[in-house]
């Protein structure tokens, strides 16, 4: 079993606010492991310090056996490490391809253009945007401009991917249809990180579970045992019997 | 690799975008030639002159979304390094067009390595500053003259066979000039390292999570924007026979050009040619009309702020948004 990334006591503060506090999780290879917590638990600013955004006050970052502290965001991509944005960022007036390709010129593969405008097309028909490659990104609809963001991401040909609420906004068929890509992107040896507010859709697609609070982590473990933690049903699920259905919606 | 660059290469080259630039520059520069007549020459000259700026300005503003609007610093300073490598060094013509591009070129590396990091109005005010200090350290640099500039001794132009022949020379020069301008542009658009900087222009921040080294690639578009009005401001001044402050550090000049480059449409390699050009005759003939001699910079004025309401990509990206069948040729 080999550990992709491992996060050793995280911590992070804006101004008065301790935004991440000790975190420490370590992600394992082929492993889809899933984040959750209220707004404001600090999940983007894990992401953010994951992939270099920001440099963290204190802690370790260590991917595949490198400490990845103080490198920039660059650096990082090219290490392998891709993310989705919450909000979305399409480059809007360039096309769709074109926003692929800056994934896959600068991503791990580095590809020079004409073989990104193919990896681009081949991950664009995956993502089922194919139709739509030679709009500008400007035009795409939320659902759209979500796939996209995910498209870049996978373009880049990532070994760790970090997906940032790629379900928010999806209605539940495209929501099944994006857990399907998320699992066949994780066949293809994909290590996944996934924040996620879609309860029951996080729980089905994680082999586990990190549960944040005010920026501490609160649980770790299998799905169905986050679940079903006092501590995380206090402070997010709320309801024990939500708790108690998704433990059972798993099982 | 080598196979990826040819690829490319050709890719490039089969671009329909890259002939209407060129053929529009060729036809422009072959006029005086074809004619022999010393006023269109002249009047050739400046637009030309005027076209490569754009050209150039328009990789770094146009590609990368940064403004700099004190870009002809990169002119008066290749124009006084070349000046006094000519006057007081005694060098050769081309060395000295070498000398204040590569003056350019430092100088845009120094900017990029420090001030580039700032974004948005606060570069585009410190590219203001960079340009004043830059005069006034000049106008008080005893080896250029100080305030009062360096004049050229005209013997120097019996060497090129006497004045006409030294004043074609720098006309070819400068067509010359114009034609890598344009190149450089459609290159620089149509590579891997330009879509990086197109990436910069949409989202910085996303591009630097996608991997694009941003840093690097903003200071080496700025100094491939810098180093061709380098060499302009020697072959200018050149043919000027003296060089002052006041005219090689124009900030009107430097607004000028973006004007050109909003009015052709910024981030095309046609929009600044068909700018420039455009902007140049409209001035020409603004100047020598009575009516209008002073109101040339009012009109000018007036000009940008009706680009920026009504096309804000300027007349190719408005030609490009309305006539989907022409977006291979125009770009």
């Amino acid at each position: 079993m080999t550990i992709v990334l491992r996060a050793e006591d995280i911590s992070k503060r804006f101004g008065g606010l301790q935004a991440l506090a000790n975190v420490s999780f370590a992600v394992e290879e082929g492993q889809i492991l899933g984040l959750i917590g209220p707004n404001g638990a600090g999940k983007t600013t894990l992401f953010n310090v994951l992939n270099a955004v920001y440099r963290p006050d204190g802690g370790r970052i260590v991917y595949r056996d490198r400490d990845i502290r103080g490198l920039r965001p660059y650096d990082v991509a090219r290490l392998g490490i891709a993310r989705t944005h919450q909000i979305v960022r399409p480059l809007n007036e360039l096309t769709v391809r074109e926003n692929v390709m800056v994934g896959a010129c600068f991503g791990r593969r580095e590809l020079g253009l004409v073989d990104a405008a193919a990896a681009a097309d081949a991950t664009l028909e995956l993502v089922g945007l194919d139709a739509r490659s030679d709009q500008l990104a400007a035009t795409l609809n939320v659902a759209q401009k979500k796939r996209l963001e995910l498209a870049r991401a996978l373009a880049a040909d990532p070994d760790l991917l970090l997906l940032d609420e790629v379900l928010a906004g999806l209605n539940p068929a495209e929501i099944g249809a994006m857990l399907d890509m998320i699992r066949l992107v994780r066949d293809r040896g994909v290590t996944i990180v996934i924040i996620e507010h879609v309860m029951h859709a996080l729980m089905n697609v994680s082999d586990r579970v990190v549960a944040l609070d005010y920026g501490r982590l609160i649980a770790e473990g299998a799905p169905a045992e986050v679940a079903a933690d006092a501590a995380v049903i206090e402070a997010y699920l709320g309801d024990p019997k939500l708790a108690a259905g998704l433990v059972r919606a798993h099982d | 690799m080598i196979r990826g660059a040819a690829l490319e290469v050709a890719r490039w080259l089969r671009n329909p975008g890259l002939w209407p630039p060129l053929i529009l520059v060729a036809a422009l520069g072959a006029i005086p030639a074809a004619t022999g007549s010393a006023t269109l020459r002249e009047g050739i000259f400046l637009l030309l002159m005027y076209v490569a700026l754009a050209s150039s300005l328009n990789i770094f503003l146009g590609y990368t979304g940064y403004v700099s609007f004190g870009h002809i610093v990169f002119f008066g300073l290749g124009g006084y390094v070349g000046f006094y490598a000519l006057t007081v060094l005694g060098w050769p013509l081309a060395l000295a067009a070498i000398a204040g591009g590569v003056a350019a070129g430092l100088l845009a590396l120094a900017i990029g390595a420090s001030v580039l990091r700032l974004r948005g109005a606060y570069f585009a005010l410190a590219t203001l500053g960079i340009n004043e200090a830059m005069r006034a350290f000049v106008s008080n640099f005893g080896p250029f003259g100080g305030p009062t500039g360096m004049s050229l001794d005209f013997s120097i132009y019996r060497s090129f066979g006497g004045p006409t022949e030294a004043l074609w020379l720098a006309y070819f020069s400068m067509l010359a000039l114009t034609i890598v301008a344009v190149l450089m542009s459609s290159a620089v658009k149509g590579s891997r390292f330009g879509l990086g900087l197109f990436s910069i222009r949409e989202d910085e921040d996303a591009a630097l999570v996608m991997g694009v080294r941003a840093p690097s690639a903003k200071t080496i578009a700025l100094v491939l924007s810098a180093v061709i009005p380098g060499v302009i401001g020697v072959l200018f001044f050149f043919k000027n026979g003296n060089i002052e402050p006041p005219d090689a550090f124009k900030l009107q000049t430097s607004i000028e050009i973006i004007v050109m480059v909003m009015l052709g449409g910024f981030g095309t390699v046609l929009g600044p040619v068909v700018g420039a050009a455009g902007y140049e005759r409209l001035r020409s003939f603004l100047l020598t009309s009575d009516p209008f001699k002073s109101l040339q910079l009012t009109i000018a004025g007036v000009v940008l702020l009706l680009i920026i309401l009504f096309i804000p990509n300027g007349v190719i990206g408005w030609l490009r948004a309305r006539v989907p069948r022409l977006r291979g040729t125009l770009q």
